[in-house]
């Protein structure tokens, strides 16, 4: 199949390229672990509630991806290798490859950050399957949002600024059902069923949304 | 890449006019190319040279006026059109993280074109880049960028190549390998070439001159 070609060969350039140069990884990285440790220390043997918790966990998880996920397009412009991206690439594949691309790089930094984070700050989860659902769909609404939100600023001025401002009024429906569900998992008062439906529909509809706005943004 | 019928290949501009808030780059632009020929756009720096070969190429919009690539009695719209052209400028790079060959592999794959080791490796050579296929492209000199660029825009074959200020930072022997592609191009289809570069007069039939 030609398109799923083009968005593996999309995905396995920028795979090849992060392992060379560290770009994103290392701006997530550096964040999340940093934050984690900090917190920890300040927090010492008083321990948080199950509420602050889950808020904590995802504003780690959102300020990591902010400070990674943004450069898949940020990269192309700035080392001038967009227009050559654009003469040979179909906006549906870049678009594609550049998510799958995000959302392994997110899902690989959680790999990270999760246990750290339970090693640190020893949360107790009532349901693992809902907690596991609740972080892979969070993801995929976070990577699909910031991939698109970062085709959108990649050639404006002020990326950084940009990225967080227009990404965040987008992303509070996914952080709030998010942030909801992690915490009645932590507290152990009942599943994230509820939150579960609402990241899973979060999900379909950027994707869908993408499908349909990229090759206009792209193009543009 | 097979190509569509060659002996039907010709570009239109009709009054294309650009302007960039209130500053008019260009107005009125008229020209046709057909296939066989070469045309060389000249004009002092901010003439538009630069603009009128993005909106040639399908990656600009004009203010203005229509572009039109004929390939074998149809009329190819401006998204497709990207995919039938080759283009090279000075605000283009390839991946410096990638290797030469990496970079051709990588372009071929989106292009949906079947291309072995072997084929990007005989580019690599035409191109003057014989031995340096596994180098990152971050460790070329910029005159060897400039023959990978050159590669990157004759890979597929393209009815239209599009080449701005092609002998930038190219020795002597760098400027023999443009002059083969673009021989070799006007055969296949058509070629425009921008340049304030007097000994670059000689890749077109037709001149145009802005600013």
């Amino acid at each position: 199949m030609p398109w799923v070609e083009g968005v593996l060969a999309v995905f396995l350039k920028d795979w090849r390229s992060e392992f060379r140069t560290r770009y994103a990884l290392n701006a997530a990285l550096l964040f999340a672990v940093t934050t984690l440790v900090v917190v920890s220390f300040a927090i010492g043997a008083f321990g948080i509630s199950g509420d602050l918790l889950a808020a904590f966990l995802w504003v780690v998880i959102l300020f990591s991806s902010m400070a990674g996920l943004g450069q898949v397009f940020i990269k192309e412009v700035e080392s001038r290798t967009f227009t050559a991206l654009r003469l040979v690439a179909r906006p549906s594949e870049v678009w594609a490859g550049k998510f799958f691309f995000n959302l392994v790089l997110l899902l690989g930094l959680e790999v990270i950050i999760i246990p750290l984070f339970f090693i640190l700050l020893n949360p107790r989860v009532s349901d693992w399957g809902g907690f596991l659902a609740v972080l892979i769909l969070g993801s995929v609404g976070l990577a699909g949002a910031t991939t698109l939100i970062a085709a959108i600023i990649a050639q404006a001025k002020g990326k950084g600024a940009l990225l967080a401002g227009l990404s965040y009024p987008i992303l509070i429906p996914l952080l709030a059902a998010a942030t909801s569900g992690t915490r009645h998992l932590f507290r152990g008062d009942g599943g994230a069923g509820q939150e579960i439906q609402i990241l899973a529909a979060y999900a379909v509809v950027v994707i869908a949304a993408a499908s349909l706005l990229f090759e206009f943004i792209w193009n543009e | 890449m097979a190509l569509p019928d060659q002996r039907e290949v010709s570009l239109s501009a009709q009054a294309l006019t650009q302007r960039f808030g209130p500053n008019k780059i260009f107005e009125s632009l008229t020209f046709e190319v057909p296939k066989g020929q070469g045309l060389v756009v000249t004009g002092p720096n901010g003439s538009g040279k630069t603009t009128l070969l993005r909106i040639l190429s399908g990656l600009l919009r004009p203010t203005k006026g229509e572009v039109r690539l004929n390939v074998a009695g149809k009329v190819i719209s401006p998204e497709e059109r990207l995919r039938h052209i080759g283009f090279i400028t000075p605000e283009l790079a390839l991946y410096e993280e990638l290797t030469a060959l990496e970079n051709l592999e990588f372009f071929a794959r989106v292009r949906r074109l079947k291309r072995t080791k072997a084929d990007h490796l005989a580019l690599l050579e035409r191109v003057g880049l014989k031995g340096r296929g596994h180098d990152l492209v971050g460790t070329f000199s910029s005159g060897m960028k400039q023959r990978l660029k050159l590669a990157f825009a004759i890979q597929h074959e393209p009815v239209l190549l599009l080449l701005d200020e092609p002998g930038n930072s190219l020795d002597d022997s760098g400027r023999a390998v443009v002059e083969g592609v673009a021989a070799e191009q006007k055969k296949k289809g058509v070629l425009i070439v921008a340049t304030n570069d007097a000994r670059e007069l000689i890749y077109g039939e037709k001149t145009l001159a802005l600013g």
